[in-house]
Order: structure tokens, then C-alpha cells, then sequence
């Protein structure tokens, strides 16, 4: 793999060296980081969906399978969905088995992205922590830490003070409401910069011969038969036809709409909005991610210096990119429940995304529901963190058309069949997970 | 978001429960047949553009409430009540 | 830049009052006026440098007069109070006010970071997407160089420093409601609010600074005779007084929500030197409109060249309102740059207020006489069709060059022209401050004439007026607030009383605020768009070179308009640059959506009265008894409920110990009000009943309790508890501790939309009931003891028996329900008498030596007894699971009923509930999984403990588990691994009923 990048990406490659010679040519040198093709009238693989998970799919099926005769098909601009509005943790401190084996295979590919992509995501390895505020938490917290450890993933169990040494700003007091008894840490997951990493797998799938189709929006499919055999889109105002032996679909949010265009009316997925919130910028106050254990908040301090935060869903459906202020009370109030010196940092910005909300709270990777297609949906909001692992099972199912080992349990029957995958043991309302 | 309550008249949404899609409907108490039940569980169509779905006033009577909402703007086209005392609400 | 304080007269200095402030800024003393703001009075006092820049930490000064400054952030107050980024033109002066500059070291005069600018060419736009990836290497050694790096970027990124400490202070919350929410009061929102008020509607105004009237204070027309600010003056006392107004000033309305929801941020006691205590610091205003006049004005934009960051280039508009409202000169010799007429009122204004105005540049060849007499009146050099193509002067501006310049072609001349100054004011013109109804998605549209966006059609009920809409001017602004009045009103069906009524007449200078086209002179050298970003013109072109044109890629690659002021005099800017790359109209490449807030809002604010207060702390009745007694509590979700109640010199473990042996050889008692409580009533009650648990509830007779298990539709466990039938048509239902709210809106869910035709009443009635269970074998003697009516003998009250009874004259009702596994009774009164019957109960129980004993020894006897709760309830186990299978009727349908069957569910391999004990001794700690192998290769999981606690009863340590086909392997042994707690304990698989499996203690 490393090979190809290399030989297709020597003109524009990356470095400091590259940087310091563009700076004294006064940057006029530097090259689009991915072209701006025209469709061909036909793909051996279209990918709906120029997000994270799209995009990855696209590189690895190039790089890993090498099938690079690939359309990635966005109708806005390329990562405007998910992927460039998250709160970019990157974590595997997952309790049940199909989620700890994906979640971690996700993470050997995030530890070498960088290189991988020669494009600096921006992996920041600087731990997750889950507070605990009940001894009966701390139990749970060490079941998962325990399940982790046993596959293979690092984990750490803290007590109260070892949580205080690592983030002093932390109300570990007894009179707190929710007094803090210690975490779970997961001490090498972290965050990534999002942006890049849309934008490294562009670059990436680019060099390798992938058509990204910018604005480019699918209004139909195609059929021979029964079989999907492309799709229609809508670009600069008018339809045409892209022919494909195999057509993904990786759209998060919008996959009710693009599956309704199939044919396909109903699934076990429900679209809601999630807010997601970032503070004005200041100098390092919290090293890791930390998450609240008596309520939902996530929190962590992106390198610009701003607290990235979020909590809840906003829980009825929503197709809408902004949320309501209930959870603004909720998510601002639980943050200083956890961190009472932070009550005159400001909030400077929110904004919305539309997840996938799935029965069970896991995603789905699979080949169908019908004959020549692939999906990829299901994410809740924990789309993010899964970007590599996706893409490559994703790429691997569709090059394969059999799931891999590690997405096998990610099936679209397993609900109905009674196997759902449910962290949190909510049950099959997608709005509680 | 605002839903008028025919009790309350208009809140928050925060004083209601939102209890998800209203057109899926459980299969009466002596259908047995797992494909219906596995279809009002899991099969939803999520639509982008009017949803018929149920929210419960919790903070408030209590009572179920029939919305019908666009996904999109959000807007909230009507509220109507269901269950045993929804006939004399109307 | 070096302003001073001009001479106060009438007309100079608008905003001060007459007393003299004492401020620090840096360390240094300085002296204001009452009405100042710390920029104000900074200028005044001739501080030039008061921040570095984000990048390169350039030296940078103040660029405007308000809540749009990129330059001027400064922290404020030290220890808890410590506010990070505050911009210094909205913070008002007061006596002993505390502020200091940020991100520099080790002075905002001297910054060593300054050095960043040496390699400013390798700083551009995303060159951190390229770089510091360090080696190729395997795996967590891939990362490091990265995480090296990282580490000293992070300490250079940042801008202010937060505190660890606390704020002290409190916030509040205005839940309130209104007909027409005006936002601004300006001509045009002062008009609005007015005309809408005279109608009678309820109308709340909001304004974002201290004073109200907007550009009218500091105008220099006549409205109806008067000066504009007088004028507003006295329209702001009128409204004032109307009963269904309310005014709230330093109140910024911050987002705009579905259907009208408005949260506004009013500032109470930030601007005062002496703090009310019984006030909060800011209060969060959520205001529901039926209809609302958006009338937010416009910002000022620059036009950008080289240098244009250097200390002493601000916004024209701000420099005239320094020295109109706040009597201060901007600088000794001010040059003022600009592609339209405001520059030149500016110009004139401030050469009236007294300020020396050295040149006007204008961009246009073409000027009105009209208004080149306003540049003449200032006895100004001016240099129509002639550009600024650089600000000179290191920390501070000494001069500009000028030279010709050709508006249509942008040839720019080559004889240039030094002209020496200290303050360069520059208009771009004004883009319409339409942010709040961009929040909601109204989607701007470009017009060509005023080169501004305006906002795009209404998606809620709302109206804009004045100059953000494009209304610019006192006239327009009237005209156009009173018919967005007319609209709001008739949104709610209200009309105006005199909507004949003219708009007020004016007096003053004809000015066209539609500018040239041109925002940037590119004549080389660093020009920057997003000052506080360093954002230059050229990383706007890189982004373009790479490809990066999209608005939003654009704004993510360089970073445009993403620093706290979200890019208010930036925007507009960057997109005309890019458009000018691309060869495209700006109308074509369209611009970001603003999100909310505003302005950033201290997350205090938006916490509100949960500042402090998160969840109210839930009691049950018996509380007081519980802390007297000495009892550990602790929080147990909404819930405080004692652990254990030690003695003195007791471990938790062995308090909980002692108890549990004091329960099952004698007797103790137990709160537990906790329980979800439901009322269930009515003809249909036992086939609802019936419905909703997995085991038959028709044929329970009167007078008797019974045990339930709930699922949902998908075969899952969902709650179990007893329910307890006390007459044909009504039942009381307990529900678990934490499931009582989901298991009422279960229940409710389907009596309202599934079976509506069962007549059936539900009414939660937890709080009603005070429960106290009583168990040990001497749990029968105890009530016998108390109960002064009715019998507790084995045939007056069997197992699972339910009887009205009276003790210590508290009518009471008993169940005979043990969850311990012994003798037991649940004693349920009225919530105001909990504290009584705890106390009969105890005094009763005295010569038995009861003891009260909490959640932990409650735990242990139902681990003991095999008993399943939440642990066990993990939303992934069905009855089958937890060998409940005899609790799954068969001769009926309910909820669940149908999914229970499918054949994943009594497939071989599923978890299922076991016991384990500890064989070495060692505690099983909770959170362990078993395995099959020892601690250097324990194996993959092939299963956990849920519940732990040790047996005074087997006098070793258990746990329930849930194992892989456990209930074959009763007798196995295996280890319960917790690498995370550092055990490894040797176990052996047991049946989970471990004590008295035949139940003969209960049912004794």
C-alpha cells in the first residue's frame, strides 16, 4: 500500500521539506489536494457519499483491493455531513466483543494514518476518560476495562485520586452532587482533526485514480432487473446516468433518502440531530477526553485551545443541521457539574449534524439489502472514531461481496433475528443510544 | 420546538416525551406473528419531510399527543390528542 | 497609536458621564470617565499594543467599537472570576476594574512568540495538514513524533488562560414570553417596538449595549428638530413607561430556535463596580415570541492592504464613535480609507469633534460634491481614485502610501505618495447583521448594488428592519421599522392603532452606503483578512490553489472567520477574495451559515440557575432518620440512600456483614420508599395487568401480592416487581428503584395509543407511599408486636399475603414479600407517616434486636438468595437467561410475547445466570470476567460477574455471573480475571440460588 502512495504521490508529497521550498517560491507552487473530475459514464464501484466513511471506503478498496476504477459520489461539498462535525474522539473502550474487535482495528489504522495518508490527521493519543460517581459504576466501568483488556486494548481503572492528578480542574469533591469515586481510562484513544481526515483520504483515493464527484447529487438508481447497476445524479443542473457494478451507499444521515430512491422503504434507523459545541480558545486546561457518568456530556480541548464538547441527542427525528436549546441547558450545565472553574469560559459556536440512529446503538456493514448494493450506515454518534475501520470493512465487503470477520455481527437482520448489539442495553429506541 | 397540549395549551418540547413514529402500530394482543411484530419494532421510514409521531406531555398531564412535524424546518403542523379521553378533547 | 482625550463639550464625548474611574491594565494604573469602555479609555489613554494576534503574534490594537472586535481580547479578574478573551469594546469602565493582555510572553509589548512571523511564508494556510508526521514507524510509535509535537503546539495555541478554580458567582434564568420581540434599538427597532407596543402588544426590547438607540447616539442628523440622540432619549423613557414593554439593555439576543424561541444573555452586574450579591452576574433569557422584528444593523468592514493589522488601522465608524461618544482621538493625525460616503461622514465627524484628519482616500475617481464637502470641511488632503497600498510602522502605524488607483481594472499607479499619520480609518462598507435568521437557515442572497448579503426569505415568524436588511440610514430605517411592526402585529392579529402614522422627519447629510466594489488593494506584503486568525489574502489564494474554494472548505482550510468573533468583519472579505480567484461573482459562491450564539456566551450563563445545582437530590421520608442514625449515603441516581449505617470504627464490608447476619439470625429493617409505586384501576386493570407482565396477574385473588416480569416488544427484560391485587378492580405495582419514571411511561404508552379502549387509570404514587421492609425470622414477632389491628400470623398473612393493618395508630399496608430470601414483610404507609412507622418499627423490634441495615446488606441477601436485579436487568437478558422461564406464561399474549420466541433466544451458548464463590479466599471484585485460564493467559471472556459481595452465609466471598451456557457447568471451575483491578480469582460455578434453594425460610 505504502508502495502505491509513494509512486503515484512523489510529485506533491508532504513534508517540511515540500513546505519550506513552496514557502520560498512564495507558495505558488502547491497543486489541488484532489482534482476535480468529470463522471465517467461508468465505475467498477460507486460509492454513495463523500464523507469519512465514503471516502475511506474509496482508498482502501484502491490501496488494500486494488480497484481503483472508483466514483465517490457528494452532493455538497466533500465532508460536509458528519465527519466535519463531530467532537472527533477516536476511542475502542467498547464492552461487547463485535464492537471491541472492530472499534481497536479502527485504532491500528488510526495510530499509522498520518503516514498512510501522507496527510497529518492529527491523531492525538491523550487518553479517554469515563468518570465513574457510584461504586456500582465503578463495577461497570471495570467490566468493560476488563473486556478490554482481555482483547487486547489498554485500559486503566482509576480511583478518585488519580483522576484528580490527571485533570485538576475536576470537582472530585465528596459534596458534589454526583461525587466522582474515579474512571475509566483508555490511555492511547484520543482525538483526530476531522477535517483532515476527509480531506487525507480524498488526496489519498485521488493519487490512486478514484473520481471524487464534488456537488454531484444522486437522484435515482439504476436497475438491470433487479440488480442495482449504478445511479442517477443531478450536477451543474442536469441529470445523467454513472453505470456501476457496484454501488455503496456510506450517507449516515441521509440514509432513509438515498435507500428510499431504491426502493428500499423502511429500516431499523432513525434520523436525529446532534449538537455539538466548542468553546472560545484557550491555553491547555484539560489533557484527556472526559466524559460525565451521571448524565451524557464528552468533553475535550481541541489543539486550537477550544473545549469541544456535546452530550444528548436532541431526541425527536430530525433531517435538520441545528438543534434546540434544551440541550444547550442540559449538555453546559453537566459539563460544569464536572468542572465548576469553567463557568465564564464562553461558548462560542454549536452547530448540528444529522446522525443515523440504529436499533441497537452499532453500526451496519453489509452487503445488500438488495442485489448489487452495499450499505454502510447505522453510526448513531460514534461515526467518526470508526472512519479506517469502516472504510476497510466496508471496502472488504464490497470487494469480496462477504463481510470481513470483524464486521460480520454488523448485519441488518440481526435485529429482527434477535442479535442486536446493544452497549447500553437500551432496547430498540433509537433515540436512547 | 412548541407542541400545544389539549389540556396545557402550548409548552416547550422539553415538557414532553418524545415516544417516536406513530404510524407504527403494535399488532393486536392475539396476532402472533413475529414478521408483524418484528416490522412494528424495527421498520421505520424516517422521512425527511412530515413525520407522524407520538409525544407524551410527562411534565406536564401526561396526556399522548399525535404530532405531525417536517423533519426538515421542523415545523409542527398539528397536535392532536390520542387515547381514552382523546374523543371528548376534540 | 497614540490617542488622547479630546476636549469634552456638547456633542464630544456623548457617552461619559462626569466622574473620573481608576482602572489597571497590565499592572499599570490608568484613569477613565464613567461611561468609557476599557478600549475607550485605553485609546485615551494612548495604549496602542493591547494583544498579539492567534499565529504569529503580531502586535495588534483596537479595530472597532463593539462586540465585533477580532483584536482587543484581554482577560478580566483573577482567581475563580478569571475571564479569558473579553474584548475590551464592550467592557464597561468601572471604579478598581482589574484587566490584563494575553497569549504573550513575557509582555504584550515584547512577545518572544513574535518569532512565528520569521517563518510566517511556512505558516500558511493548512501547512500543518502537511507536516510534523514525523517517521514511518509501526504502530503507537507512529503517533509519537506527531504527539511530541503537538504538545508544544498546544502550549502556543490558545489564547487566554482558564482557571482551575471555581466561579463563585451565580447565574440566573427568565423564562418569559412575548407578542413582538425587537432585537436592536436602533432608528429602526425603536420605531418597531413603538408602533407595536401602541397596539397593544406585549413587546420586549433588546439591546446589546449599555445604552439604547443604537446609531441614533451617536448620529449627527436631527429627528424632528432634535439632535438623534435626544431624540432616542426620550423615545426610550416612553416605552420605558408602557406597562406591556419591557427594555432590557446589555441583553444580546444570542440564538434563534424553533418556532420563535429566542435565548437572550443579559449582563446584570459585569458592569458594576459594586456587586449585589442576591443578583446573578448574567441571566439567560428564554423568550417565546408569536412574532419578532429583527433589527440588528450592520458591521463595518475594512478594506484590506499591507499591514493592515498594525495598531492604529480601525474601522472608520469606530474611530468616529471614539471621538463623537467617547471624546477620545483615535490618533494625533488620522487618515481615513474607504470605497464609500460613511468614510468621509466618519471623516468630517471626527475633524468636528476636534481630531486632525490628514487625508481621505477613496477608491472611486467619482465622488459627490456633496461629500467631497464633508472631506473639504475637514481641511483633509483628498486622493479620489487613489488606494492605500500599505500601512507603514513597526509596532504602530506611521504613515500610509498611497497611490492611483483604477476602480474598474484594479491597476494600481506606480508613483506612490507617503503621507504620514498614526491612525488609519478604514470603511469597506457595511455588511447587514443578519446572523440570527442565518441560524435558522434563511439562506442570504447577494445584492450587487449595496455589495452586501442580505438576509434570505423568513422560514419563521419573523421580520427584519433597518440596515439589516439593507435599509441603511435614519429614514429608511424609520419607514422600514415601522412596516416590519405592521407585519409582526398582523402575525398575531393585532393591527396598528395609527398606522397612517408618518415616520419622523430628519434633518442631516444625503449619504449612499453602496461602496465600490473593492475590498482588497493587492500590492504585496502581508495583508490580512481574519485579523485575529492572521488569515492573510494570501493563504485565501493558496486555499484557492489547492483546491479548497467551496465557502466552507474555505473557511476550514484557512481557518477564515472560525476565531471568537466568527469572522463578523472578516467574512465578507475573504469571500470577495476568493470569488476574485476563482473568477467568479461573489453571488455564486455563496456564504457559510452563521451558528449560535452571537457572541460567545459564558457557559455559566447558559447552565443558568443549574450553575451548582445539576439534580435536585431526591429523599425519601425516612431521611433524617437515616443521617441521625449515622448512615453512609450516597447517590444512587436521582436518589440519597444509605450504604450502610456503621458503627463506630466499621468498615463498610464489615458493617454490611453485620447486618446481613443480624438479618437472617434475628431481624432488621430497610427503607424502601425508593420503589416506583403505581396506581392501577378499573375494569380492565387485571387483563391490562395481564398484558403488560410476562406471567398471568387475571387469577391473582384479592388480598394477595404477586411477582412480575416485564419485557419489551422485543423479548428483553425490561422491570420486574410485585403487584398486589386490594380489591376486583385496583392493584398497587412496584416497579425497581431506577425504573419506576420508564416503566409509568411504558405502561401509559400502551393504555393511551395501543389499547385506548381498556378502561384503565394509571397514577403514579411513589411519593405517596413510605415503604419499609422488615425481614429475619424474627420479623413476625416485631409487627406482632406493633400491629394493633388486624393479624400478621402465618394464616392471616401467608407468603405473598396482603392486609390493611394499623401500627402505632398509622394505618398501614402489609405485604408478605421477601426479597432477602427470609421471613419478610414490606410495611407501606402514608409518605408523611415514614417517619413514624420507622420508629414503631423500631421500638417494636427492640427487644429482638432489630437493626436498620442499608443497600449494601440489602444486596447481599438478595445475591445470597439468587434473587436478580439490575445488574442482572441489563437490557440484553430474557427470562430464560435468569432461569425465569417459569415466570413466562404460555397460555397468553403479552408484551414481548411474541419476539421472546424467536430462536435466537434457546439457541445453545447464550449467557445465563450462575453463582460463583471465590475457592481461594481472595475477593471477587466486581466488573470481573470469567475464564478458563490463569492470570499470564486468562483467555477470551466467556463471561462476568454482575452482583459481588461476600456470604456471612457461605462465609466465602460470591458474585452472580452471567456465563456461557452456565447452567450446564454448575461445579466448574474457572477463574473471575479483573486485570483492571489487579485479581485473579480461583471460582467455582455454583447454581444461583445458594441459600435456602426450597425457599422454606420465606415461606415459614
Amino acid at each position: 500500500m505504502a508502495k502505491i502512495i509513494k509512486e503515484a504521490g512523489e510529485l506533491m508529497r508532504y513534508s517540511a521539506f515540500a513546505i519550506l521550498k513552496n514557502a520560498l517560491r512564495g507558495n505558488k507552487d502547491w497543486t489541488p489536494a484532489w482534482r476535480k473530475p468529470e463522471p465517467k459514464a461508468s465505475y467498477d464501484v460507486i460509492v454513495i457519499g463523500g464523507g469519512g466513511h465514503g471516502l475511506s471506503t474509496a482508498f482502501y478498496l484502491a490501496s488494500v483491493h486494488g480497484i481503483t476504477n472508483v466514483a465517490v459520489i457528494e452532493k455538497g461539498y466533500l465532508g460536509s455531513g458528519n465527519v466535519g462535525r463531530n467532537t472527533t474522539i477516536v476511542r475502542s473502550n467498547y464492552r461487547l466483543t463485535p464492537n471491541s474487535g472492530f472499534y481497536e482495528k479502527s485504532m491500528e489504522l488510526w495510530r499509522e494514518l498520518s503516514h498512510s495518508l501522507n496527510y497529518n490527521v492529527m491523531f492525538s493519543p491523550r487518553g479517554v476518560l469515563n468518570l465513574a460517581h457510584t461504586p456500582g459504576q465503578m463495577d461497570t466501568h471495570a467490566e468493560r476495562g476488563n473486556q478490554m483488556r482481555l482483547m487486547g486494548v489498554k485500559s486503566e481503572l482509576l480511583d478518585r485520586d488519580q483522576v484528580a492528578r490527571l485533570n485538576p480542574g475536576l470537582d472530585v469533591s465528596g459534596s458534589a452532587r454526583f461525587p466522582i469515586h474515579g474512571g475509566l481510562l483508555q490511555p492511547d484513544a484520543g482525538n483526530a482533526r476531522h477535517d483532515a481526515v476527509a480531506w487525507g483520504y480524498a488526496r489519498a483515493a485521488d493519487q490512486l485514480g478514484v473520481d471524487i464527484l464534488e456537488n454531484t447529487e444522486v437522484v435515482g438508481f439504476l436497475k438491470d432487473g433487479e440488480r442495482i447497476a449504478g445511479v442517477e445524479v443531478r450536477r451543474n443542473g442536469e441529470r445523467q446516468e454513472i453505470r456501476a457494478d457496484k454501488t455503496g451507499v456510506a450517507v449516515a444521515g441521509n440514509t432513509g433518502r438515498v435507500m428510499k430512491m431504491a426502493g428500499v422503504d423502511r429500516l431499523p434507523i432513525e434520523s436525529t440531530v446532534l449538537q455539538a459545541f466548542v468553546s472560545e480558545s484557550i491555553k491547555p486546561i484539560i489533557p484527556t477526553v472526559t466524559t460525565f457518568g451521571a448524565g451524557h456530556l464528552y468533553v475535550s480541548q481541541s489543539d486550537k485551545g477550544g473545549l469541544v464538547f456535546g452530550g444528548n441527542i436532541d431526541y425527536y427525528n430530525s433531517y435538520a443541521q441545528r438543534g434546540n436549546l434544551p440541550v444547550w441547558e442540559e449538555v453546559t450545565s453537566e459539563l460544569l457539574a464536572m468542572f465548576p472553574a469553567f463557568a465564564r469560559l464562553r461558548l462560542l459556536r454549536s452547530w448540528g449534524g444529522v446522525m443515523d440512529m440504529s436499533m441497537d446503538g452499532s453500526p451496519i456493514i453489509t452487503t445488500g439489502p438488495l442485489d448489487g448494493m452495499y450499505l454502510n450506515a447505522g453510526w448513531c454518534y460514534g461515526g467518526f472514531k470508526a472512519t479506517p475501520a469502516s472504510g476497510w470493512c466496508f471496502a472488504h465487503t464490497i470487494a469480496n461481496d462477504k463481510a470481513h470477520r470483524l464486521n460480520e455481527a454488523f448485519t441488518l437482520e440481526r435485529f429482527k433475528q434477535g442479535n442486536p448489539i446493544d452497549e447500553l442495553g437500551a432496547g430498540p429506541t433509537p433515540w436512547y443510544h | 420546538m412548541r407542541l400545544t397540549c389539549p389540556y396545557c395549551g402550548e409548552r416547550d418540547h422539553q415538557e414532553f416525551t418524545y415516544r417516536g413514529d406513530a404510524t407504527a402500530v403494535r399488532p393486536p394482543i392475539d396476532n402472533t406473528s413475529v414478521d408483524d411484530h418484528n416490522s412494528y419494532i424495527f421498520d421505520r421510514a424516517n422521512p425527511d419531510g412530515l413525520h407522524r409521531e407520538l409525544w407524551n406531555h410527562t411534565s406536564g398531564c401526561r396526556s399522548h399527543l399525535i404530532v405531525e412535524r417536517n423533519t426538515v424546518t421542523h415545523e409542527v403542523v398539528s397536535c392532536e390528542p390520542v387515547g381514552p379521553f382523546a374523543e371528548q378533547l376534540k | 497609536m497614540s490617542g488622547f482625550r479630546l476636549n469634552l463639550r456638547d456633542g464630544v464625548g456623548t457617552a461619559l458621564g462626569e466622574k473620573s474611574i481608576n482602572f489597571m491594565f497590565d499592572g499599570k494604573s490608568y484613569q477613565g470617565r464613567d461611561g468609557d469602555t476599557l478600549a475607550s479609555a485605553l485609546i485615551a489613554n494612548g495604549v496602542s499594543i493591547v494583544a498579539r494576534s492567534f499565529k504569529y503574534h503580531r502586535p495588534r490594537g483596537i479595530f472597532t467599537a463593539g462586540s465585533e472586535e477580532p483584536n482587543a481580547l484581554v482577560t478580566l479578574h483573577s482567581g475563580g472570576r478569571t475571564e479569558p478573551n473579553i474584548r475590551a469594546t464592550e467592557v464597561e469602565l468601572y471604579e478598581g476594574l482589574v484587566a490584563r493582555s494575553q497569549n504573550r510572553w513575557p509582555s504584550v509589548q515584547f512577545d518572544l512568540m513574535a518569532i512565528n512571523q520569521l517563518v510566517g511564508k511556512a505558516f500558511s494556510a493548512g501547512f500543518y495538514y502537511k507536516t510534523f508526521m514525523g517517521p514511518a514507524r509501526k504502530g503507537h510509535k507512529a503517533t509519537q513524533f506527531w504527539w511530541f509535537c503537538e504538545l508544544l503546539i498546544r502550549r502556543a495555541a490558545g489564547l487566554g488562560r482558564g482557571t482551575s478554580i471555581p466561579d463563585p458567582d451565580r447565574y440566573g434564568r427568565m423564562n418569559s414570553w412575548c407578542d413582538v420581540l425587537v432585537v436592536g434599538s436602533g432608528a429602526a427597532g425603536l420605531t418597531a417596538a413603538h408602533r407595536a407596543a401602541q397596539a397593544g402588544a406585549r413587546v420586549i426590547l433588546c439591546e446589546e449595549s449599555a445604552q439604547a438607540g443604537g446609531a441614533l447616539n451617536s448620529s449627527p442628523d436631527f429627528v424632528e428638530g432634535e439632535p438623534a440622540r435626544e431624540w432616542s432619549r426620550q423615545a426610550v423613557v416612553e416605552l420605558e413607561a408602557l406597562d406591556n414593554v419591557t427594555v432590557l439593555t446589555r441583553t444580546t439576543v444570542q440564538s434563534y430556535f424553533d418556532d420563535n424561541t429566542f435565548l437572550a444573555v443579559e449582563r446584570v452586574t459585569d458592569h458594576l463596580a459594586h456587586k449585589d450579591k442576591n443578583l446573578p452576574r448574567q441571566r439567560a433569557w428564554n423568550i417565546r415570541a408569536r412574532s419578532a422584528v429583527i433589527a440588528t444593523g450592520a458591521l463595518e468592514r475594512p478594506i484590506v492592504f499591507a499591514g493592515n493589522d498594525r495598531p492604529g488601522v480601525m474601522l472608520a465608524d469606530a474611530a468616529r464613535r471614539y471621538a463623537v461618544d467617547y471624546g477620545t482621538a483615535p490618533g494625533r493625525a488620522v487618515a481615513v480609507f474607504t470605497n464609500n460616503d460613511t468614510g468621509w461622514l466618519a471623516a468630517r465627524d471626527m475633524a468636528r469633534a476636534g481630531v486632525i484628519v490628514t487625508a481621505i482616500v477613496d477608491v472611486r475617481t467619482d465622488v459627490d460634491d456633496d461629500i467631497r464637502a464633508l472631506g473639504e470641511e475637514c481641511r483633509a488632503a483628498l486622493h479620489t481614485g487613489s488606494a492605500v497600498t500599505a500601512a507603514k510602522g513597526m509596532r504602530q502605524v506611521s504613515g500610509i502610501v498611497v497611490a492611483k488607483y483604477n476602480e474598474i481594472s484594479g491597476e494600481i499607479g506606480s508613483d506612490t505618495k507617503t503621507i504620514a499619520c498614526d491612525c488609519v480609518a478604514v470603511s469597506g462598507g457595511w455588511s447587514p447583521a443578519f446572523h440570527l435568521t442565518s441560524q435558522q437557515g434563511g439562506k442570504p442572497s447577494w445584492d450587487a448594488e449595496l455589495q452586501a448579503f442580505l438576509p434570505g426569505e423568513p422560514i419563521q415568524r419573523w421580520h427584519g428592519a433597518g440596515a439589516m436588511t439593507g435599509h441603511f440610514g435614519l429614514a429608511k430605517a424609520f419607514v422600514s421599522g415601522q412596516e416590519a411592526a405592521q407585519a409582526a402585529l398582523a402575525d398575531i392579529g393585532l393591527s396598528a392603532n395609527n398606522p397612517s402614522t408618518d415616520a419622523p422627519s430628519i434633518e442631516g447629510d444625503t449619504i449612499d452606503y453602496a461602496p465600490a466594489p473593492i475590498l482588497e488593494i493587492n500590492a504585496g506584503g502581508k495583508s490580512f483578512v481574519d485579523l485575529q486568525h492572521d488569515v492573510t489574502a494570501e493563504d485565501v489564494r493558496l486555499a484557492h490553489r489547492e483546491g479548497f474554494v467551496s465557502v466552507e472548505h474555505l473557511k476550514r482550510y484557512t481557518t477564515l472567520g472560525m476565531a471568537t468573533d466568527q469572522g463578523k468583519t472578516s467574512n465578507v472579505t475573504g469571500l470577495a477574495i476568493m470569488a476574485a480567484a476563482s473568477n467568479k461573482a461573489i453571488a455564486d459562491t455563496g456564504t457559510t451559515r452563521f451558528r449560535p450564539p452571537y457572541t460567545p456566551v459564558a457557559l455559566g450563563t447558559l447552565a443558568g440557575e443549574k450553575y451548582g445545582h445539576l439534580a435536585a437530590e431526591r429523599l425519601t421520608p425516612m431521611h433524617d432518620i437515616h443521617v441521625e442514625l449515622g448512615a453512609n449515603m450516597y447517590a444512587n441516581g436521582p436518589w440519597l440512600r444509605p450504604e450502610t449505617y456503621n458503627q463506630p470504627g466499621e468498615t463498610v464490608e464489615q458493617a454490611y456483614i453485620r447486618e446481613t447476619k443480624t438479618v437472617r439470625a434475628g431481624v432488621g429493617l430497610v427503607d424502601v420508599s425508593t420503589l416506583g409505586k403505581i396506581d392501577v384501576q378499573g375494569p380492565d386493570a387485571a387483563e391490562f395487568l395481564n398484558r403488560v407482565y410476562t406471567n398471568g396477574f387475571a387469577k391473582l385473588p384479592v388480598g394477595k401480592a404477586r411477582y412480575g416480569l416485564m419485557l419489551r416488544e422485543d423479548g428483553f427484560l425490561f422491570d420486574d416487581g410485585t403487584t398486589w391485587r386490594f380489591d376486583e378492580n385496583q392493584y398497587l405495582m412496584t416497579t425497581t428503584t431506577a425504573g419506576a419514571g420508564r416503566v409509568m411511561e411504558h405502561l401509559e404508552y400502551y393504555r393511551d395509543f395501543v389499547w385506548p379502549d381498556m378502561k384503565v387509570a394509571l397514577t403514579s404514587v411513589s411519593d405517596e407511599w413510605a415503604g419499609v421492609a422488615v425481614a429475619g425470622p424474627k420479623a413476625r414477632e416485631v409487627l406482632k408486636a406493633c400491629v394493633t389491628r388486624g393479624s400478621v400470623g402465618p394464616r392471616a398473612l401467608p407468603f405473598m399475603g396482603v392486609k390493611d393493618a394499623v401500627i402505632a395508630g398509622i394505618p398501614v399496608k402489609i405485604a408478605r414479600l421477601s426479597f432477602s430470601g427470609e421471613l419478610a414483610y414490606e410495611v407501606y404507609c402514608g409518605a408523611h407517616w415514614g417517619q413514624a412507622l420507622w420508629h414503631a418499627l423500631m421500638d417494636a423490634g427492640e427487644e429482638f434486636g432489630i437493626v436498620p441495615y442499608g443497600l449494601e446488606a440489602l444486596s447481599t441477601l438478595r445475591i445470597e438468595k439468587g434473587h436478580v436485579a439490575g445488574p442482572e436487568l441489563n437490557g440484553r437478558t430474557t427470562p430464560h437467561d435468569l432461569g425465569l422461564s417459569g415466570m413466562v406464561s404460555s397460555k397468553k399474549n403479552f408484551v414481548g410475547s411474541v419476539l421472546l420466541q424467536r430462536e435466537t433466544f434457546s439457541k445453545p451458548g447464550r449467557l445465563q445466570l450462575v453463582a460463583v464463590k471465590s475457592l481461594d479466599g481472595q475477593k471477587i471484585r466486581g466488573g470481573s470476567h470469567l475464564v478458563a485460564g490463569p492470570k499470564s493467559e486468562p483467555g477470551r471472556s466467556q463471561g462476568h460477574t454482575t452482583s459481588t459481595c461476600f456470604s456471612p452465609e457461605l462465609g466465602c466471598y460470591i458474585s452472580l455471573a452471567l456465563l456461557e451456557a452456565g447452567v450446564e457447568r454448575h461445579g466448574e471451575a474457572m477463574f473471575a480475571a479483573n486485570p483492571v483491578r489487579g485479581t485473579h480469582v480461583a471460582v467455582e460455578v455454583l447454581s444461583h440460588h445458594m441459600v435456602d434453594p426450597k425457599g422454606e425460610r420465606m415461606h415459614g
